[in-house]
């Protein structure tokens, strides 16, 4: 959570902090510590206890993104993320915008769209491993596919 | 398009013709997108970065809408500071590094980021208070990106965005007040709070971070998921009018006020303005700010709100700079400020 606390006119800071953290320091507890560095005070605390829902090792197996990098990031790394991470998201989800589910447009034609989107997933994944390995000839091929797919 | 003369004037969206002018400068709206091919912005290398900038400019050829594309990977610093002073551009996307751009059309009324903190930052600016025709637009715009290439969308999340707290509609609109009157009684703060309450977040000039100089807040949605995009635009648009009626007290209120007469406030920026031979960007944006209230109270004849809402963006460094030929240090550009106030506004005349 961001939050911009303005003591004056010139003097303004931002705090980057975790759910928990933001909720005890807006209930007016400032006594939470600030975080060292932009992000999450402690990012490996979220993963204390061995028996929590996932190991802190575990990456998107596309982008390589863990929780602990969005939380002391606070972005995500590709769309896949949503569903590696998809059980602490809903739970930040519902605190951030106190509803866990899309309610407005949709893409026109979401038949094609649900299509393209995993074919676009899977070139889009090789053309990462191709640029990874400096095969810039096979990176050029994922590139021209993805572009024909868009093209459709 | 020649960004030295785009300098000279200011976009369709400050002419204060839109419905409020008085009190709300512009309305604008920005849905933020992603490409389902690729990682999001902060996982991409310069190669994909490219990638993306190729094939979005190759689609926007096709746009219904007459836009240029500007590359800013290559684009003098001075130059992308303009965009940024504009607001056509994000502060990241002026000082960040790599293939990145922004297409707009000649009114600066509609925009498009490449490869910001998302890889599609839509945008549209409207004069005044007009949230339904922002929203006409910028769904067209959508549905037409949408026909040419494969957002990434979840049936469960909506639009996926590199921040959650974008996901779902990836809409933020935002309604831009000026509440000088409102600062100054300080019920400014029970209006903060009481936005903060139902989900409204309030910022500065330039948006997230920024500070409200000039007395100008933005008003915007919190909430992006689930809801849908006309339910966010007419709970916002339901609390402006409320706020529009409280400065409009406070002002009259402050007309009438024999303590503070606003008129003295209104009588010493003039002075300011005719004698100071330096002026600071603060100093400037204050004596402005003052003088578009003494204008919609029709207490400054000869003045309009589209000049001072175009000298606004003109006082600023980088237009400052473009105005009067080249590069000015910090004095330079202070002498150079308060020359152009007196040059723009003859207020020998009001």
């Amino acid at each position: 959570m961001h939050i911009t606390e303005i003591f004056s006119e010139e003097k303004i800071e931002e705090l980057h902090m975790c759910e928990d953290c933001a909720q005890r320091f807006l209930a007016g507890g400032k006594k939470v510590k600030k975080p060292k560095s932009k992000g999450h005070p402690e990012p490996d605390s979220v993963f204390t206890g061995g028996g929590g829902p996932r190991e802190k090792s575990q990456a998107c197996p596309h982008c390589g993104t863990t929780f602990a990098e969005y939380r002391s990031t606070g972005r995500l790394g590709c769309p896949i993320d949503y569903d590696t991470f998809h059980e602490d998201l809903v739970a930040l989800l519902e605190n951030v915008h106190g509803e866990t589910r899309h309610n407005g447009k949709v893409p026109l034609n979401l038949a094609r769209h649900r299509h393209h989107q995993d074919e676009l997933s899977r070139l889009g994944k090789e053309l990462q491993g191709a640029i990874t390995r400096e095969n810039y000839e096979e990176a050029a091929k994922f590139r021209d596919l993805i572009k024909t797919l868009e093209s459709k | 398009m020649n960004l030295d003369a785009l300098a000279q004037s200011s976009g369709e969206w400050l002419n204060a013709t839109g419905p409020q002018s008085q009190i709300v400068v512009s309305t604008r709206i920005r849905l933020a997108r992603n490409l389902a091919a690729y990682p999001f912005t902060n996982r991409t290398n310069n190669f994909q970065k490219g990638e993306i900038e190729a094939l979005v400019c190759d689609k926007i050829r096709l746009f219904s809408f007459d836009v240029d594309y500007h590359h800013l990977a290559n684009m003098p610093a001075l130059d992308r500071q303009v965009l940024f002073e504009r607001h056509l551009i994000s502060r990241d996307m002026a000082s960040g590094e790599g293939p990145r751009g922004v297409a707009f059309n000649s009114g600066e009324s509609i925009s498009l980021m490449v490869n910001e903190e998302d890889h599609l930052r839509l945008q549209v600016m409207r004069s005044g208070l007009d949230l339904q025709n922002a929203w006409a637009v910028i769904d067209d715009m959508d549905n037409q990106l949408e026909s040419k290439l494969s957002y990434a969308f979840s049936e469960e999340f909506g639009y996926l965005t590199a921040c959650p707290t974008n996901v779902g509609t990836g809409m933020r609109a935002s309604v831009m007040l000026h509440l000088p009157a409102l600062e100054h009684t300080r019920h400014i703060e029970q209006v903060y709070r009481a936005l903060q309450k139902i989900s409204l977040e309030v910022r500065g000039l330039y948006g997230e971070g920024s500070r409200a100089s000039g007395h100008f807040y933005q008003i915007s949605n919190q909430v992006t998921l689930g809801k849908s995009e006309p339910t966010i635009i007419k709970e916002l648009g339901g609390v402006i009018p409320e706020i529009i009626r409280y400065e409009n007290e406070a002002r009259q209120a402050w007309l009438a006020d024999s303590q503070q007469p606003l008129k003295d406030r209104i009588q010493r920026v003039r002075e300011t303005i005719k004698t100071e031979t330096q002026m600071s960007c603060e100093e400037a944006i204050e004596c402005l700010s003052i003088l578009r209230l003494a204008t919609a109270l029709g207490e400054a004849p000869g003045l309009g709100l589209a000049q001072l809402d175009e000298l606004f963006i003109q006082v600023q460094q980088a237009h400052l700079q473009k105005i009067m030929g080249g590069p000015l240090d910090s004095e330079e550009r202070n002498t150079a400020r308060a020359q152009l106030l007196r040059q723009k506004l003859d207020l020998a005349k009001s």
